[in-house]
C-alpha cells in the first residue's frame, strides 16, 4: 500500500482565545491534488500556516504526520527542508533582497539538508533561468529584491516559480488564484500542473471554483467552521458553484 | 515601522571650558603659525573669539538636545606637538580598510602628515593632491579662494576650534575638465596613547569646472585611549563637476569624533557624499550643503552601526539656494544594544530655489529594546513652486519578512541577518565607486556579524 504523504488527525487550533479549527481529518498520498474550499472565515488560512508553520496559533489538539515525523514539531525551516512549502496568499517584499541570492540560499539550504553538494552562482544561475521560463516570467526578476515592487499578478506568479525551484514534496497554495486575472490566473495554472509529479502532492485553498477549470483536483473537501463538511471528487467543486455555500452547508450540517 | 520617538534630555549645564579660555591665545596663534598667510591668521583668529564667544554646545542647544559633549568639554584637548606613531607600520596600515585602493593615499597620522607612508598615484596634468600645509606654502592662489569659506566658524564651535588650530590636512585640486579615475584615499590614523589628545583635521577638496573626482576620507585607530578628533572637510564642486566623498570613521569605542563636511555646490554639478559611522564613543556628523547653481543634484547617503553605549549623531542642513535643483538625504541606523542613533535634517529652500525637488529619509532599526533613535526633520520653504518631502521609520526586524525566508528553508538566524544585511544594502548601494562598494560591503558585513555575536551570546 501506497503511504501518505501528509496525515492530518482531528487537528484543532485557536487563536489567541478563539477554536479555530474543530477536528481537521485529512490524508494525502503521492499524485493527488486536493482542494479545500471554504467562505470566508472557515479556517482554510490558518490550516495553511498552522502546517507550514507560522507562530501565533495554539494546537489543542491532534497531530499531523509528514514523511513519518510530528510535522508540527518541526520549525518552519526544517519543514521546508523537508520538502514542505507554502505559496503565501499574501507574498511579502523584502526590499534589499536580490531575488536570486535569496533563491540560492534557499535551495542550498535544502541541497544541505538532503546532502547534497551545493551549487556555485554559475550552476544556479543556468538552473533558475530555465525554471522562470515556465512562468512566463521576465528575466530581470531575478535581478530585483524578492517580491519588492512586483504587481499582485507577478507576487502570485514568483510564489510558483519559487515553488518550482524548490521542487517541494508537498505544496500548500493558499488562494494563489485571489487577485489574478484570467491570463495570470492560466499561467499560474499551467505552471501548477506542470509541476504536478507522482512522488509530490498539492493542497490547493481557493475561495471560488474559478480556479478549478484550470487545476483539475483529484478530491474536493468543504471547509467550514472548522470542520472538512463535505469531501468528494472535482464534480463537488461545480456543484458547490452552483448550490453555493450556504446550501450545501445546511445540507451537510445535519451530523452523521 | 511607522513611529518615531522623540525622548527628552537631561539638560545639563556643559561646563564652562576652562583650558582654551585664555585672553593671550589669539597672540599665540599669531606665533604658532607666523609663517601662514594674513588671511588665514585672520581667519584663525575669528575661528578662536568665535569658539570663546560660543562655547561647547549643551543639550540646550536645540541642534544639539539629543547629543551631550560635557565629556568632550572637560578633556584637556592636548595637541599633538611631535607625531610618535606608537608602533605603526606599512604591514599595519596595509589592514586597515580600503588600503589596497590603487588611487593616491595621504596618510595622517595624530594629525600630522607622513609622506613616507602616502603615495601618489600617477595624476592627470594639473591636478594637485597634498598636504594642506604643503598647499599653504607653494599653492596659496588656489587655496585661498576657498579655504575658511565654505565651513562657517560663526555658529559652529567645533568648526570655529578648527579652523583656530588645525595643523594639517589633505588639500585636493582638479582643475578643469580632469577626472581623477581612481579614488583618493586621505587616511586619519590616531595612535594616541593619552586621553583627551586631540587632533583638528582640515581638507579642501575642489573639483574644478567638468571634472571628476572620488575621495574617501577615512579615520580609523590602533589606539584605546579616549582622544578626540574635530574634523572639517570642505568640498567645492564648481560647475557641471561630479564629486564623491565618502567618510568612513571607525574610531576606537572610547574615542570622540565631530566632523563637519560643507560643501559649496555649482551649477549643474552632482555631488554625493556618504558618511558610514561604525566606531566612537561619540560621533556627531555634520553635512552642510549649499546647493549654490542651478540645475544641480546633490545626494547624502548614510549608514550608522552602534553597539553598546556608543552614539552617532548625524546632522544635515541642505540649503538650496537656486532653483530646479535636487538633493535626496538617505541614512540608515542599526543599533543594538543600549546605542543611540540621532538624525537632524534640516532643508531649507529659499524664495529663489523654485522647482526644488527635496527629498528626506531616515530608517531606523532597533536589534535590542534598550536601543533608541532619535529623528528630526525640519524643513524652512519660502519658495512656492517646490517638491519636498520626509519620511522616518523605526522598528525592529520584520516578523512576517522572516516566516517568509524561513519558510522556503533558511534558518531564523541566516534570515535576520540577510534582511540587516540588505537594510544596510540599501545605502551601500548608492556608492557610486565600485571597489570602494564592494569592500565597504564586506566591512559593514563583518561589523553586524560582530555586533551579533555579541548580541546572541551576551
Amino acid at each position: 500500500m501506497k503511504q501518505a504523504i501528509i496525515t492530518i488527525k482531528n487537528l484543532s487550533a485557536e487563536v489567541e482565545g478563539r477554536q479555530i479549527l474543530k477536528g481537521i481529518n485529512l490524508t494525502i498520498y503521492p499524485g493527488e491534488m486536493h482542494a479545500i474550499m471554504g467562505p470566508n472565515g472557515s479556517g482554510k488560512s490558518t490550516l495553511a500556516a498552522i502546517l507550514a508553520g507560522r507562530d501565533g496559533y495554539e494546537i489543542t489538539g491532534g497531530e499531523v504526520i509528514y514523511g513519518g515525523q510530528d510535522l508540527l514539531e518541526l520549525d518552519p525551516e526544517q519543514r521546508a527542508a523537508e520538502g514542505v512549502f507554502l505559496a503565501f496568499q499574501y507574498p511579502v517584499e523584502i526590499p534589499g533582497v536580490n531575488s536570486t541570492y535569496f533563491l540560492k540560499t534557499a535551495y542550498n539550504e535544502i541541497r544541505k539538508h538532503r546532502r547534497l553538494p551545493e551549487l556555485d552562482a554559475m550552476e544556479f544561475l543556468t538552473f533558475v533561468k530555465e525554471k522562470v521560463k515556465l512562468l512566463h516570467l521576465p528575466e530581470d526578476l531575478l535581478k530585483r529584491p524578492v517580491n519588492y515592487g512586483f504587481s499582485g499578478g507577478e507576487k502570485k506568479r514568483n510564489e510558483i516559480f519559487q515553488m518550482a525551484v524548490l521542487e517541494p514534496k508537498f505544496a500548500i497554495l493558499d488562494e494563489t488564484d485571489s487577485g489574478l486575472d484570467i491570463d495570470a490566473l492560466k499561467i499560474v495554472s499551467e505552471g501548477v500542473n506542470a509541476l504536478k509529479r507522482p512522488d509530490n502532492a498539492q493542497l490547493v485553498i481557493t475561495h471560488y471554483q474559478r480556479l478549478l477549470n484550470f487545476i483539475v483536483p483529484d478530491f474536493v473537501h468543504v471547509l467550514y467552521d472548522g470542520r472538512i463538511v463535505k469531501s468528494g471528487g472535482k464534480e463537488l467543486a461545480l456543484e458547490l458553484e452552483e448550490t453555493g455555500y450556504d446550501e450545501m452547508i445546511h445540507a451537510a450540517a445535519v451530523p452523521a | 515601522m511607522n513611529n518615531i520617538i522623540e525622548t527628552e534630555p537631561n539638560v545639563a549645564p556643559a561646563p564652562k571650558d576652562e583650558q582654551l579660555n585664555s585672553s593671550h591665545e589669539a597672540l599665540e596663534i599669531s606665533e604658532r603659525n607666523r609663517d601662514e598667510p594674513e588671511w588665514l591668521l585672520t581667519a584663525r583668529k575669528e575661528g578662536f573669539m568665535s569658539f570663546d564667544k560660543l562655547g561647547l554646545p549643551t543639550l540646550k542647544d536645540e541642534d544639539w538636545r539629543f547629543t551631550n559633549v560635557a565629556p568632550i568639554a572637560k578633556m584637556k584637548m592636548a595637541p599633538v606637538v611631535k607625531p610618535e606613531h606608537h608602533g605603526l607600520t606599512e604591514k599595519l596600515l596595509s589592514q586597515f580598510p580600503f588600503a589596497a585602493l590603487t588611487g593616491s593615499q595621504l596618510v595622517f597620522v595624530d594629525g600630522h602628515f607622513v609622506p613616507e607612508f602616502s603615495s601618489l598615484a600617477t595624476l592627470p596634468e594639473g591636478v594637485k593632491v597634498m598636504s594642506l600645509a604643503a598647499a599653504l606654502a607653494t599653492e596659496p592662489t588656489l587655496v585661498e579662494p576657498h579655504l575658511c569659506r565654505h565651513a562657517s566658524s560663526d555658529t559652529n564651535a567645533f568648526t570655529a576650534l578648527n579652523t583656530a588650530f588645525f595643523q594639517d590636512g589633505a588639500f585636493i585640486y582638479v582643475p578643469a575638465g580632469e577626472t581623477v579615475a581612481e579614488p583618493i584615499h586621505l587616511r586619519f590614523i590616531s595612535t594616541a596613547k593619552e586621553h583627551g589628545t586631540t587632533t583638528h583635521p582640515r581638507n579642501l577638496i575642489v573639483a574644478g569646472r567638468d571634472s571628476r573626482v572620488t575621495v574617501i576620507e577615512s579615520h580609523v585607530s590602533l589606539s584605546d585611549a579616549a582622544y578626540f578628533t574635530n574634523a572639517v572637510t570642505e568640498l567645492v564642486a564648481e560647475e557641471n563637476a561630479v564629486v564623491e566623498h565618502l567618510k568612513y570613521q571607525d574610531e576606537n569605542q572610547q574615542a570622540f569624533h565631530i566632523a563637519t563636511v560643507a560643501a559649496h555646490c555649482g551649477r549643474t554639478s552632482n555631488v554625493v557624499t556618504h558618511s558610514i559611522a561604525l566606531g566612537a564613543k561619540l560621533s556627531r556628523t555634520n553635512i552642510f550643503t549649499t546647493l549654490a547653481g542651478e540645475g544641480l543634484e546633490c545626494t547624502l547617503n548614510g549608514l550608522y552601526l552602534t553597539r553598546g553605549e556608543q552614539l552617532a549623531d548625524h546632522y544635515m542642513i541642505v540649503d538650496h539656494a537656486k532653483p530646479h535643483g535636487a538633493s535626496h538625504e538617505y541614512f540608515n541606523g542599526i543599533l543594538a544594544d543600549k546605542s543611540k542613533g540621532v538624525f537632524h535634517g534640516r532643508i531649507l529652500v529659499r524664495p529663489d530655489a523654485q522647482k526644488t525637488d527635496a527629498k528626506q529619509t531616515n530608517k531606523n532599526l532597533l536589534l535590542s529594546d534598550d536601543a533608541t533613535a532619535n529623528t528630526k526633520p525640519q524643513l524652512e520653504i519660502y519658495a512656492d513652486d517646490v517638491k519636498c518631502t520626509h519620511g522616518a521609520t523605526l522598528g525592529q526586524l520584520n516578523d512576517e519578512s522572516i516566516f517568509y525566508l524561513r519558510s522556503r528553508s533558511i534558518p531564523r538566524e541566516k534570515a535576520r541577518r540577510m534582511l540587516i544585511q540588505a537594510f544596510a544594502g540599501e545605502i551601500i548601494d548608492r556608492v557610486r565607486c565600485v571597489a570602494v562598494r564592494e569592500e565597504l560591503d564586506s566591512l559593514v558585513w563583518e561589523r553586524l556579524e560582530q555586533n551579533q555575536k555579541i548580541k546572541i551570546h551576551p
